[in-house]
């Protein structure tokens, strides 16, 4: 393998690893906060990505079209939480499950409803439709440079959020305790639909972003939940730092091990049985990663064992 | 009589003449939907016994209902292709036979429950939710680029397997043997619910500590009940194999784990009956929604969100009542 391969899939995975981050910080937020285990996360993802592709087909603009996608998923955060999720805070980790397993089947039939089975699509805004060359000989698409870029600017922007204004301070005692943020006067309520909100629009983002690179259908947010939960895990529930080293470590394992692992086994099998069998690892590779994190640190890596 | 016992009794028989009344008007496809309805039943008891009694939410059983269809698939395919297994030195006939089969499904899921949990288990609360999540999900990826059995399609197995003395393909007899499939499932279940074990096991899921004061090691009686737990789902899956004639990597998904989830809280956790009544609710509105919308799961969900906004303790929380505890 060329070096300019491998740092192109290098990228791949960070830009992987970045849209991961978006999805598991609303996550890791909505439970450090709140305890709530959202199955329905991905749901908001998907609503993000068939806000932009509506209003982007509607108007023409991509722009708009992220815009929407922000404003849908909060929107459709706030009417969940404040109807539904605001009864389960108090509730055991089963009801939750079953409660937002049941909203994924509403989530998912009323898209299908409202849009059809068949996929949209999106396309990519013309400044960012070429690539882009970068050092080491290798051309990028500038489009994925730019989810990165956009990635990293949101995560600087939340641990800003987290650790430097007045929010940040009432989310992290939230965490810490939350009987007695409301003994000293915060509306916890509004705190919590603020959180859900702002975990919402994120996840939404993520949607838009990549449905950009994929197609945009019914279903498309699940397999990135269960991705998502393995990063919260990883880097340990309630940590937005936990939460961006696991999701770059996820996409990085998941993206390399696709391409190192068919080629590593190609040095001593067989072709056909080492591209089968290395893709078979690979996609074994990043829950092998979450058992072992677990087996060495039950509580993730930046987790406290409590909860 | 009490309640509950009022309850189970009219849901077991209810369900037993419907298969019959539906066995006189000749409607095959009720007895398959009722046999299915009985088979996660089954499936749920098993799940049941982690979850409920000794409060280990797992998220993985797909794995163990997985690994009993492919037991299944895997012997009786080699069985109708007449080519023998070969492991190591080792040389296999395949089989059609059900009760082997069903001895080596629920060997194998429980060999790997036993591997599973003495992993995860280590870890508690979401921590457990996830790790056997993980699980579940690298056995299912396994699958899906295993070329050797089906891979991404699965295998078909052309004709049902055998019973002594029964003929499978008539949906009734196979019908009337996992009902006895179930009855001896939820024999088993709360006998050793009331067992000595059974009260180690409520009192670790209530207690850890004081369990091990007592000089128990509450990691012992909840890889036990686990390895047990995974055990019976694993005989469901072989069964649901069979039922469909088909094992395809769908079977070890996680929604599949989250289906049989639904059916238990659906139920009624850590009731005996709450499986069997979960299943029966959620398959028979599965159908019957299926009937008059499209759009049948969006009714579903919200179903389901009713009931456990509002209806507390399940189906069998609703009719009777909190849990009696001892």
């Amino acid at each position: 393998m060329t070096l300019a391969l491998f740092l192109e899939q290098l990228l791949n995975g960070l830009q992987f690893g970045v849209m991961l981050f978006l999805m598991a910080a609303g996550l890791t937020l909505v439970f450090g906060v709140m305890g709530l285990i959202n199955l329905a996360h991905g749901s908001l993802y998907m609503v993000g990505a068939f806000a932009c592709a509506a209003v982007a087909t509607a108007t023409g603009s991509f722009w708009l079209g992220l815009i929407a996608s922000l404003v849908a998923a909060a929107i459709a955060g706030v009417v969940v939480e404040m109807t539904v999720l605001r009864r389960l805070y108090a509730r055991n980790h089963l009801d939750q499950v079953l409660a937002t397993f049941a909203l994924i089947l509403v989530f998912s039939e009323g898209t299908r409803w409202l849009f059809g089975s068949f996929p949209l699509y999106l396309t990519i805004p013309p400044i960012l439709s070429g690539s882009i060359s970068l050092p080491g000989d290798v051309e990028y698409p500038a489009y994925r440079l730019a989810i990165i870029l956009v990635g990293l600017a949101v995560a600087a922007g939340l641990f800003w959020l987290i650790s430097a204004t007045r929010l940040g301070v009432r989310i992290r005692a939230g965490e810490s305790d939350r009987e007695m943020i409301g003994a000293l006067g915060v509306d916890i309520g509004k705190l919590y639909t603020l959180v859900f909100a702002l975990g919402a629009a994120l996840a939404g983002l993520a949607g838009a972003l990549v449905g950009a690179i994929q197609s945009v259908q019914v279903g498309m947010g699940e397999p990135v939940l269960i991705l998502a939960f393995v990063v919260i895990v990883i880097g340990g529930i309630g940590s937005i730092k936990g939460a961006l080293i696991g999701a770059v470590l996820v996409g990085l394992t998941d993206t390399l091990g696709r391409t190192l692992l068919p080629s590593l086994f190609g040095l001593f099998l067989e072709p056909a049985s080492a591209s089968s069998t290395g893709s078979a690892l690979a996609s074994m590779s990043i829950y092998v990663l979450m058992a072992a994190v677990l087996f060495f640190r039950p509580g993730g890596l930046f987790g406290e064992l409590s909860r | 009589m009490r309640r509950e016992t009022l309850f189970n009794f009219t849901l077991a028989g209810g369900l037993l003449g419907l298969a019959i009344v539906a066995w006189f008007v000749d409607e095959p496809f009720v007895i398959t939907l009722l046999t299915k309805v009985f088979i996660f039943a089954i499936a749920g008891t098993g799940l049941n016994l982690a979850l409920g009694n000794g409060g280990l939410v797992s998220l993985g059983h797909a794995a163990f209902f997985g690994i009993g269809g492919y037991a299944m698939a895997i012997l009786a395919s080699h069985a109708q292709s007449f080519e023998p297994m070969v492991i190591g030195p080792l040389t296999f006939d395949g089989t059609k036979s059900m009760p082997v089969i069903w001895l080596v499904a629920i060997l194998a899921s429980a060999f790997a429950a036993l591997l599973i949990g003495l992993l995860s288990l280590r870890t508690s609360g979401v921590y457990f939710i996830m790790i056997t999540l993980a699980f579940a999900q690298m056995i299912y990826y396994f699958a899906i680029s295993w070329p050797a059995y089906g891979g991404e399609d699965g295998i078909s197995i052309y004709v049902r397997n055998n019973f002594p003395g029964l003929n499978t393909l008539d949906p009734i007899q196979f019908f009337g043997l996992i009902a006895l499939l179930l009855v001896i499932v939820l024999w088993l279940s709360s006998t050793l619910v009331r067992s000595r074990f059974g009260v180690a096991l409520d009192a670790t899921r209530q207690n850890a500590q004081r369990v091990t004061s007592v000089g128990l090691s509450p990691f012992t009686i909840r890889l036990i009940a686990f390895v047990i737990s995974g055990a019976i789902t694993g005989l469901a899956g072989a069964l649901y194999a069979d039922l469909n004639r088909f094992v395809s990597p769908s079977m070890l998904s996680w929604q599949v784990s989250g289906e049989i989830m639904v059916f238990v809280i659906l139920g009624g956790v850590a009731r005996l009956f709450g499986p069997l009544a979960g299943a029966a609710l959620f398959i028979g509105m599965e159908h019957y929604l299926g009937g008059i919308s499209e759009f049948w799961q969006f009714w579903l969900g919200l179903l389901l969100l009713i009931v456990v906004l509002w209806g507390r303790g399940g189906l069998l929380g609703v009719v009777a009542g909190e849990r009696r505890h001892g």
